[in-house]
């Protein structure tokens, strides 16, 4: 049975601990927004404005007119333009342009002439994501000019009788509409944030007490291993609960993330989340000898945590058994639970099983701690 | 200084890596087995988008503008469907991430040579997977019309139309456009920068906690000797991690590395020595493991993650935190690796971001050896 008179005191000695160090208030309430802040900004992939240069041999009327496409599609931003190869390898090797537009001598002529006119593309692929984007921003450019030529070409040998048809594409994204890519990683830095800070924090938290030769004085009082764990638990817990009302704030007012789904489910879904994390934090506090063993091994459930949990890299592309493994990742749940929220709007019918997933993540965590802290007790 | 009182000091602090085998596995294994998941897990490859398709047209000219989504490698055609509330689930519930909707005059209007216009509703939350999916649907469109317009051309005789233009894309320094290309060299930058602050954050402050620091102080040694004596040990680990790293990268994932080995191998131990003194100088300051800790990991990983170049193109960012990026030393590590290993560029293109990771390392060893204090209070 839980004694409230017992866990009360745990807690006074946990608050007081933590906060004895002025320094550990701001990593705990100011560092999290200063990052959500600077890392808001960082999180963007849009690509815009790609720098390209302009490699035009022909310098032709219609060679300039496709030139001219590129710079008002609003896509490309063109630094300079060259004349010769050398220039060209060297803007690309230095990374001052990521693109180069290469119209060959007789650009023009070929067109004329009704014959087919070669262009080249050439673009820096050290970022393959950056490159086919770019690529697929001139092939769209490039085919609308294409496709224009011969609908004059048509026109000019076979007469405005037999017009052919032609196919348009009416695009349109969901949950998203401009694509912007703040708007899909901003939830994620709130779910990294929150697992970072929560689980640094909790691993620390028994092997601490084991080091400093304090666990000897706390298993002479008669608290119980429920309620030692219980009242290492609830201060994170609340802890956590600020960082991340405070920082979904910031992402909501100052990036103007649109948060369209309730927020209850949003908080409900959180309050799992810190379980599982406070969990996962405490368990390797229980199973580690000295705070740097516990730091390490925190580390090493970060890295692949956050790396494989669908933030940045797309689940569906990783092998089949490493996409198993999110089954484990409360990151990974959680990352669908904020995005559905935040972006797409869905409720609970959408979201249980997550949330199942997060609950039972949490509840086996916590168990099989305090199971674990009885034997290293006994 | 004296070599002999630095060598002590070494070998000191390598006994106490050697006795705790975790530490041997953080510092060796852990970032092995890092890159090996992540090498094998983490890619950017945009292929087999999954589609749902209704098709109102269900005709010839229909069927064939669905083979160009459904022949291509980039889309997967998860289904058919009738009505619109089938493809609307399919995208709330993430089973597509596209719909095409073709409308019941399709084939007429094609026929008669009036414009039709196909619906495309794809799933943005995921806006950069979105925007290749765009682009990939818009290419298949408009080679769809043109192959149109030259076939009608074709059945009116006369002199053949041809396709007015040719692109030809050529991709510099990774050909293939993978992802593993540039993922594997960022990612032996950030495991690199976080195992490196991990491995020293502690170490002075541990003394200072369990009271051997004050051991430490009745003996000769000289605060520089001592920084210096701390650093080694974990210099050689560190550098053994980016040997093990090279040799992954050429031989499991064919990493082209186009530059020089010893170029590499130079920037690494700069960096390595950056990163490690970094660690070292948190310790210094805070003399308090739990802080060390919490600040280690606050300034190593999620910067190096975010902020790097790694995963965020630092082009993108505004000025400010374009700035504060500057301060990441991950960030030119990065920037060196993807040089070295896909441009095969060198120093005369990279002084630059060289220099600059070079006058981190300085300053963060200057700045342990100026801290630390050899006194107790």
């Amino acid at each position: 049975m839980i004694m409230f008179e017992r866990l009360k005191h745990m807690l006074i000695k946990e608050f007081i601990e933590i906060f004895r160090d002025p320094r550990m208030k701001s990593i705990i309430f100011v560092t999290p927004v200063l990052q959500i802040i600077i890392f808001g900004y960082a999180v963007n992939t849009d690509v815009d404005k790609v720098a390209t240069a302009i490699y035009d041999l022909d310098n032709s009327v219609v060679s300039r007119e496709l030139t001219a496409r590129f710079e008002l599609s609003g896509y490309f931003a063109i630094k300079s333009r060259i004349g010769d190869e050398r220039q060209m390898r060297e803007l690309l090797d230095r990374g001052e342009v990521e693109a180069v537009l290469k119209v060959n001598k007789g650009f023009g002529n070929d067109l004329r002439a009704g014959k087919t006119a070669l262009v080249q593309i050439i673009v820096d692929g050290t970022d393959s994501n950056t490159a086919g984007i770019v690529l697929d921003y001139s092939s769209r450019i490039t085919g609308r000019f294409s496709r224009e030529v011969l609908e004059a070409r048509f026109l000019r040998t076979l007469g405005p009788a037999k017009k052919p048809g032609r196919v348009d594409l009416a695009a349109r994204a969901w949950f998203n509409e401009n694509l912007e890519s703040r708007n899909f990683y901003v939830p994620g830095v709130i779910s990294l944030l929150v697992m970072v800070i929560t689980i640094m924090l909790t691993s620390m938290a028994v092997v601490r007490e084991k080091e400093m030769g304090t666990m000897e004085q706390i298993m002479v009082t008669p608290i119980k291993p429920g309620e030692f764990i219980l009242g290492k638990t609830i201060p994170f817990m609340l802890i956590g609960f600020m960082d991340v009302i405070l920082i979904s704030l910031v992402a909501v007012f100052w990036f103007e993330v649109p948060i369209r789904g309730n927020p209850v489910v949003l908080l409900v879904s959180a309050g799992l989340y810190l379980m599982t994390t406070l969990g996962i934090g405490l368990f390797i506090s229980t199973i580690s000898r000295t705070q740097q063993q516990a730091m390490m091994t925190t580390f090493f459930f970060i890295l692949p945590a956050s790396l494989l949990s669908g933030f940045v890299f797309p689940v569906a592309n990783m092998p089949e058994v490493v996409q198993w493994s999110t089954l484990l990742n409360p990151m990974a749940y959680f990352l669908v639970i904020i995005r559905g929220v935040f972006l797409k709007g869905v409720g609970i019918d959408v979201l249980w099983p997550q949330m199942m997933g997060l609950f039972i993540l949490g509840v086996v965590t916590l168990w099989v701690t305090v199971k674990r802290f009885k034997k290293t007790l006994s | 200084m004296k070599f002999s009182r630095i060598w002590a000091m070494t070998r000191k602090e390598f006994i106490h890596v050697i006795r705790d085998p975790r530490s041997i596995g953080m510092g060796i294994a852990i970032p092995i087995i890092l890159l090996l998941l992540f090498g094998y897990a983490l890619t950017l490859d945009v292929d087999d988008v999954p589609i749902i398709v209704w098709d109102q047209s269900k005709s010839p000219a229909s069927r064939e503008f669905i083979s160009r989504f459904s022949g291509s490698r980039y889309f997967k055609v998860k289904g058919y469907t009738e009505n619109y509330p089938v493809v609307e689930r399919a995208i709330d519930s993430s089973e597509a991430l596209a719909g095409l909707v073709i409308p019941r005059d399709f084939a007429q209007r094609i026929e008669s040579g009036r414009p039709v216009s196909v619906q495309w509703i794809v799933d943005g939350s995921d806006s950069n997977t979105a925007t290749i999916a765009n682009g990939y649907a818009e290419a298949a469109v408009l080679t769809y019309s043109q192959d149109v317009i030259l076939h009608v051309s074709r059945q009116t005789g006369g002199r053949p139309l041809k396709p007015p233009l040719e692109v030809r894309a050529r991709v510099w320094f990774n050909a293939d456009m993978e992802s593993k290309n540039y993922i594997i060299p960022g990612l032996i930058a950030v495991i690199m920068m976080v195992i490196a602050a991990l491995l020293t954050s502690l170490t002075v402050a541990r003394e200072w906690e369990r009271g051997t620091m004050e051991q430490l102080i009745s003996t000769p040694i000289k605060g520089p000797e001592l920084v210096l004596g701390k650093l080694i040990p974990y210099f050689v680990i560190g550098m053994l991690d980016v040997i093990l790293a090279v040799l992954m990268g050429e031989f499991l994932f064919h990493v082209p590395l186009r530059g020089s080995l010893g170029l590499l191998f130079l920037v690494g131990a700069v960096f390595l020595t950056g990163a490690l003194s970094m660690g070292l100088l948190i310790s210094i300051l805070t003399k308090n493991q739990l802080l060390a800790n919490q600040l280690a990991l606050l300034t190593t990983f999620i910067p190096a993650f975010l902020l790097s170049g790694f995963s965020f193109p630092i082009n993108n960012m505004p000025i400010v935190v374009q700035g504060i990026t500057h301060l990441i030393p991950a960030r030119y590590m990065v920037h060196l690796l993807k040089g070295i290993y896909l441009k095969g560029v060198g120093l005369k293109v990279l002084f630059l971001e060289a220099g600059l990771l070079a006058l981190f390392a300085v300053v963060m060893i200057g700045l342990a050896i100026v801290k630390f204090k050899k006194k107790l209070g």
